[in-house]
């Protein structure tokens, strides 16, 4: 069964992310005041598998082993059949 | 006595690391990339660059080759390895030092000369140093920025693994003399064995009298004898 997985990416509440916060910054500069503002990566995976529980379980170890820091991020992940 | 210093698609002080090793400390060197064999070598380091182009995060994608399996083995012997920049990236990422290396506090490329506390002067790195020394070594990073959670920072304390601080001339852990924002000023760390150091500074770039520094070479000498003493 093919999957469609989506994964999102970003640091754990309470970090300070430099490059966020300059991106503030420069939105304040053309006008936008923001309350806050957070920076995600996101990874939109094709993926085969047997079930969509193993679809889970190997985009969870994708995002242990490599996608996501464990020690600095949170991860999210949407999973749908597709095709 | 032979010292590897790795190769990664991206690596860029690899030929300074190594000419540092061979003609300023006098030991064998070779490079190894990282698809070769890492075999009947008594050390290792993992120089700094930009691997994989920082692909990811810094140092994640080198982290994962298999080579590094190799490392880990060496340093489970009790063999030295020591990452630089790139290479401290890569250790953390590999899981081999604790915590993680983030943008810079300030986001821009820090290229500086830096004052450095040597804290723990009683590893195979650092042994060679005085204990509180102001040493001056180079950096030159973007993602130097050492995070750790509390209880991290707190083993690394009470164990006595933190290597190294950014200080000013005086040896004082000041805000003004962190150039990138490392919980409690940290440049350099080691595991828990002792035997793997990771810093920001690069001491390849201070191991000559016309660099202006000879401070780093005492790093490479140290980790040479206690190769000898192996």
């Amino acid at each position: 069964m093919q999957y469609h997985a989506e994964v999102t990416i970003g640091l754990k509440s309470g970090m300070l992310d430099p490059e966020a916060t300059t991106i503030q910054k420069a939105l304040e500069h053309l006008g936008f005041p923001t309350d806050s503002l957070e920076m995600q990566k996101r990874f939109v995976i094709e993926l085969d598998a047997p079930s969509r529980d193993a679809a889970q379980s190997q985009v969870e170890e994708m995002c242990r082993r490599l996608l996501a820091n464990p020690v600095i991020h949170n991860f999210d992940i949407e999973i749908e059949e597709s095709g | 006595m032979k010292i590897a210093v790795l190769q990664f698609g991206g690596s860029n002080c690899d030929y300074d690391v190594q000419y540092v090793l061979t003609e300023a400390v006098g030991v064998d060197a070779d490079l190894v990339w990282y698809k070769d064999e890492l075999k009947g070598y008594d050390g290792v380091v993992v120089p700094g660059g930009f691997s994989y182009g920082d692909y990811l995060r810094a140092g994640a994608i080198a982290a994962r080759a298999p080579i590094m399996n190799s490392v880990r083995k060496m340093a489970d012997k009790g063999l030295p390895v020591v990452g630089i920049c790139n290479g401290f990236q890569i250790l953390v990422e590999s899981g081999l030092l604790p915590g993680a290396l983030m943008t810079n506090s300030y986001p821009k490329f820090r290229c500086d000369r830096v004052n450095l506390r040597v804290d723990n002067n009683t590893s195979p790195f650092t042994n060679s140093f005085k204990k509180g020394e102001v040493i001056r070594i180079p950096i030159a990073h973007m993602e130097g920025n050492y995070f750790a959670q509390e209880h991290t920072l707190s083993e690394l304390n009470s164990q006595d693994r933190v290597a190294f601080r950014y200080v000013d001339e005086q040896g004082n852990a000041t805000s003004e003399a962190n150039p990138n924002g490392s919980s409690e000023n940290i440049a350099g760390i080691l595991n828990g064995q002792g035997n793997i150091l990771g810093m920001m500074p690069h001491p390849e770039r201070a191991s000559e009298n016309i660099l202006g520094s000879k401070d780093g070479k005492k790093i490479f000498d140290s980790m040479v004898d206690y190769i000898s003493s192996f």
